[in-house]
């Protein structure tokens, strides 16, 4: 299966990249080739924003099933986020 | 109605140029001297159910749709279906606003067993959103309703609070006029997170309290920078209209006092009053013990400005209107054509319904709407039922006020416990112009109805009192007779006037027969002076034979003596002495 999660982001913003790249290097190292990090700028497609019901950025939506599960911040925390993204026991 | 002087009701006066937009909310825009800081954000705080949402939506619509400017409503509570039902009932078609662009409304809900967090973040979504639903309609309006409740959902306060400053901030630089609503949990605080610091410009409270069971709602206005407004705490009424706030301290003392005058509908007591009536716009009070009549003067006066053609508007806390119509009706005062006609219309409800700030918005907004020329409020005290004799005092105060500026002319009755005729209640008195003092006198087993002037500024009145009568076709006024007892009514009265007729007709049948005794007598004298100069007349000739007799028969005895006297050659002197004689002395 491939991951696809969602990162939202309001332009190059010091946060956003830094989430970006706490993102991108977790799922090299769990899920190397398995996955789709999608980037989406709210500042030049403000409606979806609605959609995921975003206000927080950067948010990242992890839309592999339900409940919808939104984890906001800029990613430091790689344990918080492989709980929060349920990776731990597929690592 | 060309009566009515449609002034415009003052405002306080401003001293700077602060721009204002208007709300749109009766009432508000006139304490605030023309509604809320433009481009700057305004705190309305209050607790749960006070009218925050109501208050903000208000401000959104009225602006959309009387003074063309669109708006955003970002809900971070309700949901928009929610919300939409919600100002239905206030009459607001939400979703046509938003189908016509006049409106964007947006929900945002997070739910914080979905989100977890990790690391630094900001809000900028949340400002996007923003930003983007302003462009889709172009607003100058943003409402945000309940804003704090980021803080439950939201991790890390800090940054909320952070965000939330920034927020105002931005708001302010795009030149948004805003409301940001706030719950408020503790009497001490005006919002939980305390996100006032960050409002410097406007921020109202709204309060929703029960005090005997009665429930009222206030408004005031806490802080408002660069401009004057009213400090009171104002009520305010949710009806089908949506908010309106009732004015106090906007009304002054500055109304007209015209000098026309309207008949009260009892000829008779419109010549107590100088001849003419009442003047237009002045505030009448019928005061009395129960049963003495006052709401059948209200009626008269109705009935007679209703005959006028004017309209007339009936507060009627006592009794439903059908009640007072088929009352009338049995005392000759049919007021249901008036009612048909469109001319007259009834208000009724108890006071008890919603409490006197209720009451007195009621009335304001019935005025407003049916602009009558003659209010009739029956009766005040009923009002005391609900509320201290201070609050009834001061609300009547604004009632009045009220009225006079708008040039109507009103009647209110009141009961009076029987005892303390003149303690009105409420002390309501020293506010009007007339007052018609309603009482029962008892006299000889009966109680009788009697009615008198007590003042009436600016007129000559009658300092008498007048009985009066319910008859079958109408009220009518009869003087009143003054005995040892006092004043006489009702069948003393009558006793008292049949006792003046016999007199009356005793007196007057004595001057007749004196009258007749003395055409008798002169028929006497005349037949008399006719006897008498008969009598004279008979006598008179007689005499007059005797003389003409006497005469004749002296000058024959001189003849004869003449003779004798010559044949016997007597001495004529002795003869002349001794008369006539009767014998001849000497043969």
């Amino acid at each position: 299966m491939v991951w696809n999660p969602r990162l939202n982001v309001a332009g190059q913003t010091p946060k956003s990249v830094r989430a970006f790249d706490n993102l991108k290097a977790m799922y090299e190292e769990h899920l190397k080739g398995r996955y789709q990090i999608e980037v989406i700028d709210l500042r030049e497609n403000p409606q979806l924003a609605r959609g995921d019901r975003i206000i927080a950025i950067p948010t990242l939506v992890r839309r592999l099933s339900l409940p919808l599960r939104t984890i906001v911040g800029d990613l430091s925390n790689s344990i918080l986020l492989l709980v929060g993204m349920d990776l731990r026991k597929v690592g | 109605m060309k009566h009515i002087a449609q002034k415009k009701i003052s405002n306080p006066p401003t001293f700077n140029t602060l721009p204002k937009a208007a709300t749109g909310i009766q009432g508000l825009d006139e304490i605030t001297g023309g509604g809320l800081p433009r481009g700057r954000s305004t705190l309305v705080s209050g607790g749960a159910g006070s009218g925050k949402t109501l208050f903000g939506l208000e401000f959104l619509v009225r602006g959309a749709t009387q003074f063309g400017e669109t708006g955003v409503f970002i809900s971070f509570e309700e949901s928009i279906p929610d919300l939409a039902k919600n100002v239905a009932s206030l009459g607001f078609d939400l979703d046509r606003l938003v189908a016509e662009k006049k409106l964007f409304v947006d929900h945002v809900s997070i739910t914080r067993s979905e989100l977890g967090e990790t690391g630094e973040y900001d809000l900028e979504g949340l400002f996007i959103r923003i930003a983007d639903a302003i462009e889709r309609v172009g607003a100058r309006r943003v409402v945000l309703d309940t804003l704090e409740t980021l803080f439950g959902e939201l991790p890390s306060p800090g940054i909320v609070r952070a965000e939330i400053r920034r927020l105002f901030d931005w708001l302010k630089q795009k030149g948004l006029t805003s409301i940001i609503t706030a719950e408020r949990d503790q009497p001490d605080k005006l919002t939980k997170h305390g996100i006032e610091e960050f409002v410097s410009d406007c921020v109202i409270l709204l309060d929703h309290r029960i005090r005997e069971e009665i429930s009222t709602r206030r408004l005031r206005i806490i802080k408002y920078r660069g401009s004057t407004h009213g400090t009171n705490e104002y009520p305010f009424l949710i009806d089908d209209q949506g908010i309106s706030v009732l004015p106090i301290s906007s009304l002054g003392l500055d109304h007209d006092a015209p000098d026309e005058r309207v008949s009260s509908g009892i000829s008779r007591l419109d010549g107590m009053l100088g001849g003419k009536g009442f003047y237009r716009g002045s505030s009448i009070l019928a005061s009395g013990t129960a049963g003495t009549g006052k709401t059948t003067i209200a009626a008269c006066f109705v009935d007679a400005a209703c005959r006028r053609g004017e309209r007339a508007l009936f507060f009627a806390f006592e009794e439903s209107p059908q009640q007072i119509l088929r009352n009338m009706r049995s005392i000759g005062i049919d007021l249901e054509p008036w009612v048909k006609k469109g001319l007259l219309q009834f208000h009724a409800a108890r006071p008890t319904y919603g409490g006197i700030e209720q009451v007195l918005l009621l009335t304001h907004k019935g005025i407003t709407s049916f602009k009558p020329s003659v209010v009739v409020v029956d009766p005040v005290t009923n009002l005391l039922m609900v509320s201290t004799q201070n609050e009834v005092r001061s609300m009547l105060t604004r009632l009045v006020d009220f009225l006079k500026t708008q040039g109507i002319t009103s009647i209110f009755t009141s009961l009076t416990a029987a005892g303390s005729l003149e303690a009105s209640e409420a002390d309501v008195s020293s506010l009007m112009d007339t007052w018609l003092l309603l009482k029962n006198i008892e006299v000889g087993g009966e109680r009788n109805r009697a009615l008198y002037v007590l003042k009436s500024r600016g007129m000559e009145h009658s300092n008498q009192i007048r009985e009066f009568v319910l008859t079958d076709d109408g009220l009518r006024l009869l003087d009143v007779y003054l005995g040892a007892e006092g004043v006489l009514t009702g069948s003393a009265r009558v006793s008292q006037e049949m006792r003046e007729k016999a007199v009356a007709t005793f007196r007057s049948q004595e001057l007749e027969t004196q009258r007749r005794e003395l055409e008798r007598k002169r028929r006497i004298f005349e037949a008399r002076m006719v006897m008498l100069r008969a009598e004279f007349e008979a006598e008179e000739e007689i005499i007059h034979q005797t003389i003409t007799e006497s005469e004749l028969l002296g000058e024959e005895v001189m003849q004869d003596r003449g003779q004798m006297v010559l044949s016997r050659q007597a001495d004529t002197s002795s003869y002349k002495k001794e008369g006539r004689a009767k014998t001849a002395p000497v043969r």
